[in-house]
C-alpha cells in the first residue's frame, strides 16, 4: 500500500524587524509582549507596512529552488477568531503567492536522487504565542512578540512516499535555508511544520503542529501505523484534522468547528501588490549544498558519504575547508566520523572548535606521531577543554604531558618482547594456528603502551617476532 | 442576492450575535449596499488612483514599540505580561 505524503513548512525568516512593522524579531528570553506596537498588535489605524528584506529572502528561497516568480503577487487577509491573532485576521498570500513551481531534489528510500515538487512559497505573518496554563484553567495567556514575525510557507506536492522521506525533505530544505542565510536553525520553533498524508485509495489526513523537523518522522510513523489498522480491521479512515502530541509521540482528532475554513480571504486593502519578478536577477545565490558536495568530492577526493555529511551543515562544511590542507581524506574521516560524534556525546556546536588545533591534531596523525587511538584521546580532552570554558591547548603539548607519542625503537620491541615471554600459552595456541591467540597479543601490547602502537602494524609485528624465532 | 440564512452564517462567522427578529432588517440593509455596489460596478472611466503603485517597502530597520506596559493597556485582563484569553482548545 503505497504511503503518499505532502508538507506545508513555515519558516521564520531572519530579518531583524517583523514583516509589517518595525519591532526587532529579537526577543528571546525577553518579557511578554514587549516587541509590540499598534500594527502587530491589531489596534485601530495601524497600517503594515512591508519589510523589503523579508521579501528579497523570499525570492532567495524562490531562486534556490528553481521557482518560478509571477509578474504580480499580493497579500490578502484570511479571516478567523482566535486569541493568538490580535486583528481576527492573519495577513497572508492567497491566489498571488510570490513563487510557484520549484524543486528539491532528495534521495529516496532506495538512496536514489528523486525530485520533490515545490506547489509555492508565500509570505505571512506569525500569529502571537499562547501559554496554556497547566491545570484546567479557563484562559490562556497571550504573548504578542511573536505576532507579525515574517513566515515563509513553502508547499510540496504529495511526493514522498514513507516518513523518512518526509525527513530528508526537511533536512534537505532545512540545509538549504541555512546555506542561504535566511533562517536562524538555532532558534526553537522556527521551523514548523503540518504534512497531509494518506493511503493510496484512501482519504487524507492532515496532521498539524509538528513543532521540530526530527517529530514529523515520528508523527507520520504513527499515522501511517494508525491508518493501516483501521484499514485491516475493515474501517475506513476519516478526512479529518489531528493534532500531534510531541511529548506522546501520537497523533489526536482535532474536532474542528463545520465552517471552520471559511477564511473569506480577500486582498489586503492597506498594502500595495507586489511587483518583484525583476529582482530575482539580481539575487546572487550563494554555492547550494548539491554543488558543494559535488566539489567537495571532485575538489578534496572524498567519498559521496563523507561529502554529504561535511556539506550537511554550513558551519560544517566550512570548518572542513579550514582544516583540509593537511590531508583533505584525512581530514574528512576525522571531521564527519570521529568529531561530528564526540560533539554530538557533549551536545556542543562545531563552532566552539578551535579549526587550527584540529589542523595540528591531523597533521600529528599524518606524519605518524600519534596513533588514532591516541588522537582520539587527544581530540577528547581538548574538547572537554572547550567544553569547560578553558583554553584549548595544543594537541603537541597534550602528547608530551600524557606520553601518547607512537611508541617506537627499542621501547615497543621491549613490549613485545615482554608480553611474549609472559604469555608462552598464547604463543603456542598461534603456532597451533588458533587465529585469536594473535588477537590475544596484539591486545597484550596495546595495554601496555596505552594505545600508543598501530594495531594493524602490531599484529604483523608480533607475528614477525614470533615466526622468526624471536623466542 | 443575499438571503437569510446568509445573514445567520456571516453573523455566526464574525461572531457577532442577532437575534432571529435582527434578521429581516440586516438582509434588507446588505442587498441595499450589495445593489449599490453594482452601480458603483457602472462607472466609467480610470480604475482607481493608486493603481500602478506597488512595491511600497519599509527597509529592515528596527524602531521603538511600546512599552509593556502600554501594549498591555487596552487589555481587559493580563496576567506577568501576558494578556489573558478565553482558554482554546
Ligand atoms: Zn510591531
Amino acid at each position: 500500500m503505497k504511503t503518499i505524503v505532502g508538507l506545508e513548512i513555515h519558516v521564520q525568516l531572519s530579518t531583524a524587524t517583523k514583516l509589517f512593522c518595525g519591532c526587532s524579531t529579537d526577543y528571546r528570553d525577553d518579557e511578554p509582549n514587549t516587541h509590540c506596537c499598534p500594527v502587530c498588535l491589531g489596534l485601530p489605524g495601524a497600517l503594515p507596512r512591508i519589510n523589503r528584506k523579508a521579501v528579497d529572502y523570499g525570492l532567495k528561497v524562490a531562486k534556490a529552488l528553481d521557482m518560478k516568480v509571477p509578474e504580480e503577487s499580493e497579500f490578502a487577509r484570511k479571516n478567523y477568531f482566535y486569541p493568538d491573532l490580535p486583528k481576527a485576521y492573519q495577513i497572508t498570500q492567497y491566489d498571488k503567492p510570490l513563487a510557484v513551481e520549484g524543486t528539491v531534489e532528495i534521495e529516496d528510500d532506495e538512496g536514489h536522487e528523486k525530485i520533490v515538487r515545490i506547489t509555492r512559497v508565500h509570505l505571512e505573518e506569525d500569529p502571537g504565542r499562547l501559554v496554556h496554563v497547566a491545570g484546567g484553567s479557563k484562559y490562556s495567556l497571550v504573548d504578542y512578540n511573536r505576532s507579525g514575525i515574517p513566515l515563509l510557507e513553502i508547499v510540496t506536492e504529495p511526493d514522498m512516499r514513507s516518513p523518512q522521506e518526509a525527513r530528508r525533505f526537511l533536512n534537505k530544505l532545512r540545509t538549504i535555508l541555512e546555506y542561504l542565510g535566511v533562517f536562524d536553525g538555532d532558534r526553537e520553533g522556527g521551523l514548523r511544520v503540518d504534512a497531509n498524508i494518506s493511503l493510496e485509495g484512501s482519504e487524507r489526513v492532515e496532521v498539524k503542529n509538528i513543532s521540530s523537523y526530527k517529530g514529523v518522522e515520528k508523527a507520520l510513523t504513527f499515522e501511517v501505523t494508525r491508518q493501516k489498522n483501521l484499514l485491516r480491521r475493515g474501517q475506513k479512515v476519516t478526512r479529518e484534522t489531528r493534532h500531534f502530541m510531541e511529548g506522546r509521540g501520537i497523533t489526536t482528532s482535532a474536532r474542528s468547528k463545520e465552517e471552520e475554513h471559511d477564511y473569506r480571504y480577500f486582498p489586503e486593502p492597506d498594502l500595495r501588490p507586489l511587483r518583484v519578478a525583476d529582482r530575482v536577477a539580481a539575487i546572487d545565490l550563494p554555492e547550494l549544498p548539491v554543488a558543494r558536495k559535488n566539489r567537495f568530492m571532485a575538489q578534496y577526493g572524498i567519498s559521496l558519504n563523507h561529502a554529504r555529511t561535511l556539506t550537511g551543515d554550513p558551519k560544517l562544511a566550512d570548518f572542513y575547508e579550514r582544516v583540509a590542507s593537511v590531508d583533505p581524506v584525512l581530514a574528512a574521516t576525522w571531521v564527519a566520523d570521529t568529531l561530528l560524534g564526540e560533539l554530538n556525546y557533549r551536545d556542543m556546536n562545531i563552532a566552539a572548535v578551535p579549526a587550527e588545533r584540529i589542523v595540528e591534531l591531523l597533521a600529528l596523525l599524518k606524519s605518524k606521531t600519534i596513533t588514532d587511538t591516541a588522537g582520539v584521546q587527544v581530540l577528547r580532552e581538548m574538547l572537554d577543554a572547550c567544553a569547560a570554558g578553558k583554553p584549548c591547548e595544543p594537541p603537541a603539548v597534550i602528547v608530551e604531558r600524557e606520553g601518547l607519542a607512537r611508541a617506537t625503537g627499542d621501547e615497543f620491541t621491549q613490549v613485545v618482547q615482554k608480553v611474549v615471554a609472559a604469555n608462552p600459552q598464547a604463543v603456542e595456541d598461534y603456532r597451533a594456528g588458533k587465529k585469536g591467540a594473535l588477537n590475544f597479543l596484539v591486545g597484550q601490547v596495546m595495554k601496555e603502551t596505552r594505545g600508543r602502537a598501530d594495531p594493524r602494524e602490531l599484529g604483523r609485528i608480533v607475528s614477525e617476532y614470533i615466526d622468526t624465532g624471536g623466542v | 442576492m443575499i438571503t437569510e440564512s446568509d445573514i445567520e452564517h456571516i453573523a455566526e462567522l464574525a461572531d457577532i450575535g442577532i437575534s432571529k427578529d435582527e434578521v429581516p432588517e440586516f438582509t434588507t440593509q446588505f442587498n441595499a449596499i450589495l445593489d449599490y455596489f453594482e452601480v458603483l460596478d457602472t462607472v466609467e472611466g480610470e480604475s482607481a488612483p493608486d493603481a500602478g503603485i506597488v512595491n511600497v517597502f519599509r527597509d529592515d530597520e528596527p524602531r521603538p514599540g511600546l512599552s509593556q506596559e502600554e501594549a498591555l493597556a487596552n487589555a481587559g485582563s493580563t496576567e506577568n505580561g501576558f494578556i489573558k484569553a478565553p482558554r482554546v482548545m
